[in-house]
């Protein structure tokens, strides 16, 4: 180490009563202390802690979990016959996307990534609603105000700003509502990801951040995205807490939320979650993972599956028999094939509603171009 | 640089109310609106205690409290970002970014979200916001404080773009675009904050609709199409021109997007003649489009090409250079003289 030379003089006399004050303009902020995560992702599955669960819940998130990979299944046969322009698929993330949709109420808001259309679907919405955005016949399929699902987002990180507001609004409405974030962690290297966290923390928003780190950003992987210690102490920064939690087990991150939604809605103001995953699948159907992956890493994951994790704790505690697993299926399959049929027929398209919605009021000019299209279209009848 | 046709004696003398400036028009029509709807709520960067850089939002924190005029973090897409979800929580966002090129930031949510809310959600929800921008130079104002982005925005389906030019339209399209249920970019012509009339806060004028250009001089040897901060260089253009006998017609289009064709092609069509003036860069810029426009509607009523006077294609000069950039006075006078007037020439 080289001696740094310094022009700062010592105190004077007495060394004892010199006590460097600091500039009048520092205050002490926030102790960093609570806020940090935890050292490693949190567990419940195969802990003692899973002795608290409530069965029926363990039961709901085990049928959800099945429900979800086989509508991923579903989703991704979908695209192979043409009946989806794309699908990012959630395949060994389905933990995540079902236990965001359950830790909200009703009331609360969901702000799904473009990945997130099962997060959607466990919410409640029509999986053919939600896909709406993937088969390409509009852009959003559903009206958010009737699930309090927002439009499914690709720009990454915009909509966390929107959270932000929504609760933010709601909070000074005194509505009793929170908003959950869903956010990838390439996501987190955009400026509207740290804009929406200063927002929140600085307006004690009721938000909660909900970041998957499936490992990948397409292709390019965390370290190539960020050097902090975890995406989760980045909270830290912004002055809430931020929580790091297995991804793969749903129940520790059904609780890591719910903890975070019941803070919000009490008025703590936001949290930062982390949930470490695994995207199993590549980033779409029409990515090819085989360049940037090894196939080991995958099958290392495989075995960290969060059905699997939660099958052996059900089944240890007698609480999944050969029949629970089978219902479940069976209710899976149930789901596919209807939406397998609904998704084999033509949707119906109106080219006059392109210019429906640009504005309240159709312009003069819009008017003019609907009416050339709408020439175009009888000309094309005629023909 | 006043747009009224009587000066402060002349108000004094006939016991009018002491003239207002833009700036107190802009800040009466958020205040209106404010008063009359709960869900109306001003953000941005230093609106609240300190009223604005310029003063805009001037009292409203202290009338309305800071839930209603409240300073955001400085982030411009996080303001708009909040904005947007504030919006699809009902409420009424006016938003303020502080100058034209600090916009930049938010246009991602601009673009991406403001402007197609609406359409992505086939009408369930709308996207009911004002963003106000300061924008135009001429105020000595030193790098990335005098751009004129309107191009930008006009580009953008789903816009509105407003500038008003006169105080009393500062106030009535601010109100009707804070009324509008779509989002309103509000230019404000920031070397008019300044500018006077005997518009009187205490009688407000009506609110003006959305997307109607109005004739502020009529004339009959051609048009200078214009807007914002360059509607007071054509007036002034138009008097000098008089000397040269030439009698010409302004009109001050307000609305941007929607554009209104009909009043600009009727005044062109008795004119036979125009010319576009703006600050803004002439290649691609607002100047390109009127002129196409203008050309399929009165070809047969042109007696000369239609003609920009617009700022040059250079990034924006330094203060002390800004006078050769802008469009002024002599400028707008060239573009006319090269309209054609002699036969066969």
């Amino acid at each position: 180490m080289q001696q740094r030379s310094s022009t700062v003089q010592e105190p004077p006399g007495d060394t004892a009563a010199y006590r460097p004050t600091p500039p009048p303009a520092w205050q002490p902020r926030t102790d960093p202390a609570p806020l940090l995560p935890e050292t490693e992702p949190l567990r419940v599955l195969g802990t003692d802690a899973v002795a608290d669960a409530d069965p029926a819940l363990l039961r709901r998130l085990y049928a959800e979990l099945v429900r979800g990979r086989r509508y991923n299944a579903q989703a991704t046969a979908l695209t192979k016959q043409g009946r989806l322009a794309v699908y990012p698929s959630t395949t060994g993330q389905e933990a995540c996307e079902v236990a965001a949709a359950l830790a909200l109420e009703e009331r609360d808001w969901l702000f799904p990534s473009y990945r997130d259309t099962l997060a959607a679907v466990a919410r409640g919405l029509d999986p053919v609603q939600a896909l709406t955005l993937l088969r390409g016949d509009w852009h959003t399929g559903y009206d958010p105000r009737e699930y309090r699902v927002a439009p499914l987002c690709t720009p990454l990180a915009t909509q966390l700003p929107h959270a932000v507001g929504l609760a933010h609004a709601a909070r000074l409405k005194g509505d009793d509502v929170v908003a959950l974030a869903m956010v990838g962690d390439g996501g987190t290297s955009e400026g509207d990801f740290h804009e929406a966290l200063n927002f929140a923390a600085v307006w004690q928003a009721p938000v909660v951040f909900f970041v998957q780190n499936n490992g990948f950003a397409i292709s390019v992987p965390l370290a190539k995205q960020t050097a902090a210690p975890s995406l989760a102490h980045k909270a830290v920064g912004y002055g809430m807490p931020g929580r790091l939690v297995d991804g793969n087990d749903v129940v520790a991150v059904h609780q890591v939320l719910t903890e975070a939604v019941a803070r919000a809605r009490r008025g703590g103001g936001p949290t930062l979650v982390e949930a470490i995953t695994y995207r199993i699948d590549a980033h779409t159907n029409a990515d090819d993972a085989t360049r940037y992956r090894a196939d080991g890493e995958v099958e290392a994951w495989r075995a960290h599956d969060p059905i699997l994790l939660l099958e052996r704790e059900l089944t240890e505690r007698g609480l999944l028999d050969e029949d629970g697993r089978r219902a479940a299926a069976e209710a899976a399959e149930t789901m596919a094939a209807e939406l397998r049929e609904r998704m084999n027929a033509d949707p119906v398209l109106d080219p006059m509603a392109l210019f429906s919605h640009v504005y309240a009021e159709q312009t003069a000019q819009l008017r003019e171009q609907a009416a050339q299209l709408r020439a175009e279209l009888e000309a094309e009848g005629e023909a | 640089m006043t747009t009224a046709t009587t000066g402060p004696a002349a108000a004094k003398a006939a016991g009018k109310p002491k003239p207002a400036t833009m700036a107190q028009a802009l800040q009466r029509a958020m205040r209106d609106a404010m008063a009359e709807d709960p869900t109306v709520h001003v953000m941005g960067e230093d609106v609240g205690t300190l009223g604005g850089v310029f003063r805009v939002t001037d009292g409203l924190a202290k009338e309305f409290g800071e839930d209603r005029c409240t300073d955001t973090p400085l982030a411009e897409a996080g303001i708009l970002g909040t904005a947007v979800g504030m919006a699809m929580y009902g409420l009424r966002p006016v938003v303020e970014m502080q100058f034209d090129a600090f916009a930049y930031p938010a246009f991602e949510q601009l673009i991406s979200h403001v402007a197609r809310m609406r359409n992505r959600t086939r009408g369930a929800m709308p996207m009911p916001m004002v963003i106000r921008v300061p924008y135009g130079g001429g105020i000595g104002g030193v790098e990335h404080h005098s751009d004129s982005s309107e191009a930008y925005y006009m580009a953008t389906p789903g816009l509105h773009v407003v500038t008003p030019a006169t105080v009393e339209d500062a106030y009535g399209l601010l109100r009707a675009a804070i009324a509008s249920d779509d989002p309103v970019v509000f230019l404000e012509p920031k070397r008019l904050y300044w500018s006077k009339s005997d518009w009187s806060p205490e009688a407000p004028a009506a609110v003006e609709p959305i997307g109607k250009a109005v004739v502020r001089r009529h004339g009959t040897s051609a048009t200078l199409i214009t807007y914002g901060p360059s509607v007071p260089v054509c007036l002034e253009a138009a008097e000098a021109a008089t000397a040269e006998g030439w009698d010409l017609e302004v009109v001050d289009l307000r609305s941007l997007v929607p554009f209104d064709d009909e009043t600009v092609a009727a005044s062109v069509r008795r004119t036979g003649r125009a010319v576009v003036v703006h600050e803004s860069n002439g290649f691609a810029g607002p100047g390109a489009e009127i002129a196409a426009r203008v050309t399929e509607r009165c070809f047969h009523h042109l007696e000369a090409p239609v003609l920009r006077v617009a700022g040059f294609d250079i990034p924006y000069p330094p203060p002390m250079l800004e006078r050769h950039h802008l469009p002024g006075v002599d400028r707008v006078l060239d573009a006319v003289a090269r309209l054609q007037w002699e036969a066969g020439s």
